[in-house]
């Protein structure tokens, strides 16, 4: 009777892996496919806007003002996501939109993670004297009001496209040096590190070879969720006045355009910030999978 | 008599601990304590003790990663802690070598094996990447690991395997001293042995000096010339290894040996004469007074409480305990 | 003789990976008695701490899984308790000691609540009965001052202290196996010592058997009465621990002993076994020593010898030995 028993155990729990198993591996791939096609359509879009989009995303007409999309009643089919409170196409906008919150929060990124990673690579290896400077300059630059420095230089230097991106790189690298240092900083600790200087390795060889190729796996990561804030920064800057001049639309300015209207027009807000939110999480689905692909632990498997 | 390769004259570490805001300093973690030995060309010397009593500190001294507080490290006669930095690029670092206990730590996780092992060769000299590969293929083949495998990283290796893998590099500039600190004891029993061997056909093919930091002292017998025994920062028995093992002098010898014998449940004279010592190394924040094994020492006395003692010859031994005044 | 405590019996458990399924324990029989001390000795990979978890059932599911075999506790047949059941039997009946004791301790609980929580958990009892039940755990591992303890956090302990809570936890509702997987793996040589005696002692209050895995000979030499040498899946051979030492049978278990480094002996070479054990995943057809035995045979290369038994508590899997 007991064999009978552990025989039945065995083929059922095989099947169950099996499942188990192909769901995985489904998973796996789409995790990898419906991120890189977002984004890569995304891209084409901000590129090729001018030849995308059905119409000026500035203008609009007055009496088509609050159009809901086609697909509702009382759409037009002119205007498949229907119109804003200025009679402006929504798709147009949107398409638009892809060209400046990309480019601003990709350049945004681009900038703070370059800071940060060499300042707390520096301070995390440094240490000592080093360190204590560098923190304390991060924890003045992490207390500082943001938005009052961002109209500061608005006023200085004048909204606009380098503007934002300027102020959102003021803003963000601090949180890169005070998590990347905290890496370098065990790792300076770890044996290869030791066993580095031991060998007579410089600190730039150090900082270079062994620090920082184990450092990219965290910064990756950040980097992905860091698309998101930056383009919700964005939208921040532009509806206070101080962000990307007002008839060229981004998507953040769009989500607050449609807030005094979320419950007559809800299309206003929810196109745009549905493409925010399929940005993000395609960048967090390709953070995960460059991860992975970029760990030699973990490329095998 | 041998060349003396590295002396330690009355090595000393303190850690300051500090407490609140302003890091005021309130005491010292006393982790080395005046301690002196010297290791000859071609032989080994292993440094004892159980966790915590320094020996750790003692090899990352030698290997200019951890500063002296006070004493001297003399390297081939010259003082270590008065080179230039130049001169320890140059004139230190390629003759001095490191093999750490966790092969699995000491590898740069995203480096290739051949980059592993060249990398004091890219570093100290100045080779084309491809007469590095090859010299890499012949130290990898020196230590039994098979060229295929240069290209590979150290994940992909067992620990048998990285920690050969390690020994590779550590040859790589033909050095006169490798520190192993805890060599074979991360590695399984069968594996050991082997390793263990792979260090001694490497000895008398190199002439090597070996610097073993170990717990375990039948590693370290099958090992050793000469042997230190380290208690809570300080020496306490140092000497030639066969007389150590023959006639053990001080009571912490005596038990770190009774400890490590194989003795059968059934040897009833084997039980008799083993030695548990009651209680725990105390905290080197707050070493004992007098000698600092008396509070686990069987045989102290009230003297031993109050004075310390000092190093004394006995036979072909040092020994620091007030039974040998 | 004493009862027989707990009894394995064929016993199968594998890993499902991407790779391949991973034949971790693979047809491993033994049985510890009452009182009796049972060692599970090998390397890394062999299998021994899996084994251990199968007996608990704690193996991390659904990627590890016991595919045959029988358990049998005083009667019971574990692998066929639902999940409440064997919670019941966990802590009470069989509980376990891990090599780590800081990660095996509660940073951010008292010892005493802690050694109380698993009494609470099986035992129906009243809050001072309970605290009373706290201090004889910690006065079983013969802990000083047991009352100070009890109130005082992980941190607040030396290092063979908290093993010694750990153990206590263990120990707290008298059950009646203990398996301690790799405990004085990372103690000093003179704390061992300590802890093995401790082993001893509580063995002889209580009378609970105890299966002790580890890597070390020299600790299995110390504590265990029988043990049982584990490669690449199976035990390769069971024997008394004096018999195991003085007369060992199987070609894995003489290699073994011969290359652990003795103090009473100095040789010039220790002898060596050559190559690395198998992939479980890719495992040999014949003998899984083959590979590296040096008496091997052409029969060891095509079949897996059986399990033979010689004389009353032994028995080996080798062709040579008949």
């Amino acid at each position: 009777m007991l064999n009978t028993i552990t025989t039945t155990a065995k083929t059922k729990k095989k099947k169950q892996y099996r499942g188990i198993s192909r769901a995985t591996r489904v998973m796996r791939n789409l995790a990898l496919w419906i991120p890189t096609v977002v984004m890569a359509f995304m891209i084409v879009l901000a590129i090729f806007s001018p030849w995308i989009a059905p119409h000026d995303p500035t203008v609009g007409k007055i009496t088509d003002r609050y159009l809901p999309p086609a697909f509702m009643e009382g759409g037009k089919t002119d205007y498949l996501l229907g119109t804003d409170q200025l009679g402006r196409d929504i798709l147009s906008r949107l398409i638009y939109g892809a060209r400046i919150s990309l480019s601003v929060s990709l350049l945004a990124i681009a900038i703070t993670a370059s800071i940060g990673t060499v300042l707390g690579i520096i301070a995390g290896y440094g240490g000592g004297r080093t360190d204590a400077i560098v923190m304390r300059v991060v924890d003045v630059a992490l207390s500082f009001p943001g938005l009052l420095l961002a109209m500061l230089l608005a006023v200085a230097i004048g909204p606009g496209f380098w503007t934002v991106v300027f102020a959102l790189s003021l803003l963000g690298w601090a949180g890169y040096a005070r998590m990347i240092r905290g890496e370098a900083m065990r790792l300076s600790q770890s044996d290869f590190v030791a066993q580095a200087r031991v060998n007579g390795a410089s600190g730039w060889r150090i900082m270079t070879r062994h620090i920082f190729p184990n450092i990219i796996n965290s910064l990756i990561v950040l980097m992905t969720l860091q698309v998101g804030m930056m383009i919700l920064a964005e939208a921040a800057l532009s509806y206070l006045g101080i962000g990307i001049s007002v008839p060229t639309p981004s998507w953040g300015s769009m989500v607050s355009d449609g807030r005094a209207n979320l419950d007559n027009a809800w299309w206003i807000s929810a196109f745009p910030g549905a493409a925010i939110g399929l940005v993000v999480l395609s960048g967090n689905f390709l953070g995960d999978w460059i991860r992975d692909k970029l760990d030699p632990r973990l490329r095998q498997l | 008599m041998a060349k003396v390769i590295l002396e330690a004259r009355d090595v000393v570490k303190h850690y300051p601990v500090t407490k609140g805001l302003l890091q005021r300093t309130v005491g010292w973690v006393r982790a080395v304590d005046g301690v002196s030995f010297s290791v000859e060309q071609g032989k080994t010397l292993s440094i004892v003790g159980e966790s915590g009593a320094g020996k750790t500190t003692v090899a990352r001294q030698i290997l200019l990663l951890e500063k002296l507080t006070s004493g001297s490290i003399l390297f081939e006669g010259t003082d270590l802690y008065k080179m230039s930095p130049a001169q320890v690029k140059d004139d230190y670092r390629p003759k001095v070598h490191y093999v750490q206990q966790n092969p699995w730590s000491s590898m740069n996780p995203r480096m290739r094996i051949r980059d592993v092992v060249g990398e004091p060769i890219f570093v100290n000299t100045k080779q084309t990447k491809k007469t590095v590969y090859t010299e890499v293929g012949k130290l990898l083949d020196q230590v039994g690991i098979d060229t295929d495998g240069m290209t590979r990283y150290p994940h992909e290796f067992s620990g048998g395997q990285r920690q050969r893998i390690a020994v590779a590099r550590a040859l790589a500039l033909n050095p006169t001293l490798l520190i192993l600190d805890e060599p074979v004891s991360a590695l399984d029993v069968s594996i050991r042995a082997q390793i263990m061997n792979l260090f001694k056909d490497l000895q008398s093919k190199f002439d090597l000096s070996y610097i073993v930091i170990a717990h375990n002292l039948a590693t370290v017998r099958y090992m050793s010339h000469s042997v230190a025994i380290m208690y809570l920062g300080q020496l306490v028995e140092y000497g030639d290894s066969e007389a150590l093992f023959e006639r053990p002098l001080h009571p912490y010898t005596r038990a770190l040996i009774s400890a490590s014998q194989l003795t059968l449940p059934e040897d009833s004279e084997g039980k008799a004469q083993q030695i548990i010592l009651t209680g725990e190394m105390p905290s080197p924040l707050n070493p004992p007074s007098g000698c600092r094994f008396h509070t686990r020492c069987t045989e102290a006395s009230d003297k031993c409480s109050k004075d310390v003692p000092e190093m004394r010859k006995v036979g072909k031994q040092m020994v620091k305990c007030h039974h040998y005044d | 003789m004493s009862n027989i405590v707990l009894q394995v019996e064929d016993l199968h458990t594998s890993f499902f990976t991407r790779a391949g399924e991973v034949k971790a324990v693979d047809g491993v029989s033994f049985y510890v008695r009452e009182g009796e001390t049972f060692g599970i000795v090998g390397e890394s990979g062999c299998g021994k701490s899996v084994t251990g978890l199968s007996i608990l059932r704690l193996l991390p599911e659904p990627a590890g899984q016991v595919v045959g075999g029988k358990i049998i506790m005083e009667g019971k047949s574990l692998l066929e308790l639902n999940p409440k059941q064997m919670r019941a039997y966990r802590g009470k009946m069989i509980s376990m000691i891990l090599q780590d004791p800081m990660s095996s301790l509660n940073p951010v609980y008292t010892i005493g609540d802690q050694i109380g929580e698993s009494v609470r958990l099986h035992q129906d009892l009243p809050e001072n009965m309970v605290e009373a039940e706290v201090i004889d755990a910690l006065r079983l591992l013969r802990i000083p001052s047991p009352e100070m303890r009890a109130r005082e956090y992980p941190f607040q302990l030396s290092g063979g202290m908290r093993q010694r809570a750990v153990g206590a936890i263990a120990m707290s509702c008298r059950p009646r196996l203990l398996i301690a997987d790799e405990p004085t793996t990372a103690l000093d040589a003179t704390i061992q010592a300590q802890y093995i005696a401790l082993f001893e002692d509580i063995q002889e209050k209580t009378n609970v058997a105890i299966i002790f895995i580890t890597h070390d000979f020299g600790v299995v030499a110390r504590i265990c009465d029988r043990v049982g040498v584990m490669y690449a899946g199976k035990i390769v051979e069971t024997a008394s621990t004096r018999d195991i030492f003085k007369n060992p049978k199987h070609p894995y278990t003489k290699a073994l002993i011969q290359s652990v480094p003795q103090l009473d002996k100095k040789d010039e070479r220790l002898f060596s076994i050559e190559g690395q054990p198998p992939s479980l995943l890719r495992l040999p057809k014949g003998c899984r020593f083959y590979p590296r035995c040096t008496v091997s045979m052409d029969i060891c290369k095509e079949q897996e010898p059986p399990e033979v038994k010689i004389g009353e508590n032994r028995s080996v899997s080798c062709w040579r030995v008949k």
